[in-house]
C-alpha cells in the first residue's frame, strides 16, 4: 500500500524510507471518502451506546429498567412527561420524561431500545466472526492444501471413522467401538509405514488420487449456496430453543461462503508470489508462512465483507425477531419492540418508527464503512475516485 | 461445449444428492419432534401420536425415511402432515399467488436500475451519481418489514386504498375496472418491496459494468473521432456493457420460489413465502424440505442456464 520511492542509480545510499507510513496513508484517502468517515463515526456511536446500554440496563436493580411494567402510562408519545399521581417512586423515569415514549405494557421504550442495542451488536459481531473464522480456515486450507489429493484410503477411513462415531451416538455402542478400534489401527498402520517404496498391487489403488483437497472444499461451499438462505436460518432457528446463541451461530455457519471464496482466491494468487517462494526458500514453515505472510495480505476483501456482513447478519437478527423467532420475549431487541408496535401503528406510531430508523441507520453505517473500505484498500479502485 | 453440458449436470446431480441429504438431517436432528408439536392438546393422547409416527415411517431410522421421503417426492405423492394435501398441488397454488409479485417485482427492478445505473455511470462523481449511490445503499439498509410499513402508512392515509390481502373482501359485485385497480393496488405494493433490494444492488452493479467499459480504448477512440453522445455511450458503450446481465436471467430464477415470507406475512399474501413460514410453525417436515429442495433445484438449473448463456453469449470463451 505504501509507496516506495524508485532506487536512483546515482545514490549509494539506503532507499529513503517512505514518505508516509500504511496507517497514515490509509487515514489520508479514508478522509477524503465523506459518507464512509459518517459510517465510521455513527459505528462508535452505536458501539459505545450498546455498551452503555448493557451497563445501565442489566443488573438486579438496573438504572433504566427495560421491563417495568407501568400500565396506567402505557402507549404515552416521545418526551411526554410521568403522570405522577398513579406513579410509585420506584417506576420514575430516570431522565424525568418518557424520551421515546412507552408501549403498550407502559415499559420505557428508550430502556428497551438500549438494551436492544447490545443485542443487535452482538448478534452481528459474533455471527460474523463466526463466518469469517469458518471462512479463513476453510478458504485458506483450500488455497493453501489444495492441490494435495485425497486418496481412497482416506477416504475409507474417514467413512470408518464416522460409521463408528454415528453407530455410538445411536446407541449401538459394540459395532462403533469396532469400527473405531479399526479406524485407529489402520491409521497407525498407514502411518508407521510411512510411504512405501512400491506397495503391493492390491493396495496400489487405494493410492490413487480420487479428488484434491480443494474441489472438496468448494464443492461444499456449492452446497452451501444451494440452500435460501433467510428459510433455512428460519427453519433451524425455529426448530432449536430459542436463545441468542443459537442465532448467532445459525447466522455465522450460514454465511461464511463468501469469505471462503475471497480467502482461496487470494491464497491462490498469493501461494505463487515471490515473497512466499522466498520465504520457503528461506526454510520458513508452512505455519509461518500462513499465518505470517499469507493471512495478512488477504485480510482486505475479509474485512470488508466482515464489515458488509454485520449489516447483513444485524438485518437478519431483526427480520428473525420481527417474524417472532428472536431472543425471548422479556429481552428486548428492536426487531421484537418493532413487531410489538405494528399493532398500534396508527396510534403510537413511534413503537415502529424509532426503532425502524434505530435499525436502518445502523446498518446503513456499516454498509458505508464497508464500501469506503472496499474503495481504499483495493488501489485499482483508488485512482477512479 | 457437450462435454461441458454433460460434466455440468452431473455435477449438480451430485450437489442436488447432499443438499436434500443435508437438509433432511438438519431438520431430523434437531431436538423436538413433530409429533410433540401441540404437547397441551388434548387430543393427541399417546396412542394417537404412536399413529402418527407409524403413519409417517417416523419410527423408522433416519436412512429409510430418507428413502420414503425422496421417493415420494419424485412421485408426487408426498402428502403434507399438517392437513393431507398432496405437497406438490398445494405449492403449485401457491406458486401462482407468488407468481405476479414475482414478475411484477422483476419488471421494476430491471426497467428502474438500468436507466439508473446507466446514467450515474455517464456522469460518474456529479450529484445525480452522489444521490443514487447514497439511495440505493438506504434502499439496501432499510428494513424491509420497516420500508413496509412505511409505505402501507403513506398509502392508506393518502390515496385511502386497502392494501392488505391480495384483494378487497366482498367487492364481486363491483365493476370490472374497480376490481381490477383493486388487484393493481393490492400487487404494487408488495411487490415494490420485493424489489427494493434488487434495484439497489442491480443499478450498482450495471454502474460498475458500465464504468469498466467507458473506460476503455474504443469508446476514446468513439469519442475522438466525434460521433455523437448518443452513439457513443448507447451504442459502442452500453452494448459491451450488457453482457454479464444476459447471464443474469438466469440467477433470477431462484426469486421464482424465494417469495420472501417476511413480506408475504406482512401483507397477508397467501403465497411461497408464507406456505413456508406456516410449515416452519407446524414443523410440517415435508413442506419445509419440498421448498428446500425445489429452491435448491431452481438455484442449480440457474447458474446453469447462466453458464450455458454465457457460453453462447461471448465468443471469448471457448472451452
Amino acid at each position: 500500500m505504501t509507496k516506495f520511492q524508485p532506487h536512483s542509480e546515482s545514490s549509494s545510499e539506503a532507499p529513503p524510507a517512505p514518505r508516509r507510513t500504511q496507517g497514515q496513508e490509509f487515514w489520508r484517502l479514508f478522509k477524503k471518502n465523506r459518507l464512509a468517515l459518517a459510517g465510521l463515526a455513527i459505528f462508535l456511536i452505536f458501539f459505545i451506546i450498546a455498551v452503555a446500554g448493557l451497563s445501565v440496563t442489566s443488573g438486579t436493580r438496573p438504572y433504566f429498567d427495560p421491563a417495568l411494567v407501568r400500565l396506567p402510562e402505557k402507549l404515552r408519545p416521545p418526551l411526554s412527561r410521568p403522570n405522577l399521581e398513579v406513579l410509585i417512586p420506584g417506576e420514575m423515569p430516570p431522565l424525568g420524561m418518557y424520551v421515546f415514549g412507552t408501549d403498550d405494557l407502559g415499559r420505557d421504550v428508550f430502556s428497551r431500545m438500549l438494551q436492544g442495542a447490545w443485542v443487535s451488536l452482538t448478534v452481528g459481531f459474533v455471527a460474523v466472526g463466526i463466518a469469517v473464522f469458518v471462512g479463513i480456515l476453510l478458504g485458506g486450507i483450500a488455497g493453501y492444501y489444495g492441490q494435495t489429493s485425497i486418496t481412497i484410503n482416506h477416504i475409507f477411513l474417514f467413512c470408518l471413522m464416522l460409521g463408528g462415531a454415528s453407530a455410538f451416538a445411536f446407541g449401538s455402542l459394540f459395532p462403533g467401538v469396532i469400527l473405531l478400534i479399526a479406524a485407529i489401527a489402520f491409521l497407525y498402520r498407514s502411518a508407521r509405514s510411512g510411504k512405501p517404496a512400491k506397495p503391493s498391487l492390491a493396495l496400489a489403488w487405494l493410492q490413487k488420487g480420487a479428488t484434491s483437497v480443494d474441489t472438496l472444499i468448494m464443492r461444499f461451499v456449492d452446497i452451501m449456496l444451494c440452500f435460501p438462505s433467510f428459510f433455512l436460518i428460519l427453519t433451524v432457528v425455529a426448530l432449536l430453543p430459542a436463545s441468542i446463541y443459537n442465532i448467532m451461530i445459525v447466522i455465522g455457519l450460514t454465511s461464511w461462503m463468501g469469505t471462503t471464496r475471497f480467502v482461496r482466491a487470494e491464497f491462490l494468487s498469493l501461494r505463487e508470489q515471490d515473497f512466499v517462494t522466498a520465504a520457503k526458500a528461506l526454510g520458513v514453515g508452512d505455519r509461518r508462512i500462513i499465518f505470517r505472510h499469507m493471512i495478512p495480505n488477504a485480510v482486505a476483501p475479509v474485512l470488508v465483507s466482515a464489515t458488509i456482513g454485520i449489516a447483513g447478519a444485524i438485518l437478519t437478527e431483526a427480520g428473525l425477531s420481527f417474524l417472532g423467532f428472536g431472543v425471548p420475549p422479556p429481552y428486548a431487541t428492536w426487531g421484537n419492540i418493532l413487531s410489538d408496535g405494528k399493532r398500534f401503528i396508527f396510534d403510537a406510531p413511534w413503537l415502529t418508527f424509532i426503532p425502524g430508523f434505530a435499525i436502518l441507520i445502523v446498518v446503513l453505517s456499516f454498509n458505508l464503512f464497508g464500501e469506503g473500505l472496499r474503495d481504499i484498500l483495493n488501489p485499482k479502485l483508488r485512482e477512479r475516485y | 461445449m457437450l462435454s461441458f453440458i454433460g460434466r455440468s449436470i452431473v455435477q449438480k446431480m451430485i450437489t442436488l444428492f447432499f443438499v436434500s441429504v443435508i437438509s433432511f438431517l438438519i431438520i431430523h436432528l434437531a431436538p423436538g419432534e413433530p409429533s410433540q408439536v401441540d404437547p397441551l392438546n388434548p387430543k393427541f393422547t399417546p396412542e394417537i401420536v404412536e399413529r402418527f409416527r407409524k403413519e409417517f415411517h417416523l419410527d423408522k431410522p433416519l436412512y429409510v425415511q430418507y428413502l420414503f421421503f425422496y421417493r415420494g417426492l419424485l412421485s408426487g405423492r408426498t402428502v403434507s402432515w399438517k392437513d393431507n394435501q398432496p405437497v406438490l398441488a398445494k405449492m403449485w397454488e401457491r406458486f401462482l399467488n407468488s407468481l405476479p409479485l414475482f414478475i411484477v417485482g422483476t419488471i421494476i427492478t430491471w426497467t428502474l436500475s438500468f436507466p439508473i445505473g446507466i446514467r450515474s455511470a455517464i456522469f460518474r462523481g456529479g450529484i445525480f451519481d452522489r444521490s443514487a449511490t447514497f439511495f440505493s445503499y438506504f434502499l439496501i439498509s432499510i428494513p424491509g418489514f420497516f420500508f413496509a410499513y412505511i409505505l402501507i402508512i403513506f398509502v392508506v392515509t393518502r390515496f385511502q386504498v386497502p392494501v392488505i390481502g391480495m384483494q378487497t373482501f366482498g367487492l364481486s359485485d363491483a365493476s370490472t375496472v374497480r376490481i381490477l385497480m383493486d388487484r393493481v393496488w393490492h400487487l404494487l405494493l408488495p411487490s415494490m418491496l420485493g424489489a427494493t433490494g434488487g434495484i439497489a444492488i442491480l443499478s450498482r452493479y450495471v454502474r460498475s459494468q458500465m464504468l469498466e467499459v467507458e473506460g476503455q480504448d474504443y469508446v476514446r477512440t468513439a469519442k475522438a473521432k466525434g460521433l455523437s453522445w448518443e452513439q457513443v455511450h448507447y451504442k459502442h458503450a452500453l452494448r459491451n456493457a450488457l453482457l454479464p446481465f444476459v447471464t443474469m436471467f438466469g440467477l433470477i430464477l431462484p426469486g421464482l420460489i424465494g417469495g420472501s415470507v417476511i413480506i408475504e406475512s406482512i401483507f397477508s399474501w397467501p403465497g411461497m413465502g408464507r406456505m413456508a413460514y406456516e410449515a416452519i410453525l407446524a414443523r410440517d417436515y415435508p413442506i419445509i424440505l419440498t421448498v428446500n429442495f425445489i429452491s435448491a433445484v431452481l438455484v442449480l438449473l440457474g447458474t446453469f442456464i447462466s453458464d450455458v448463456l454465457y457460453l453462447v453469449v461471448d465468443p471469448r470463451i471457448r472451452l
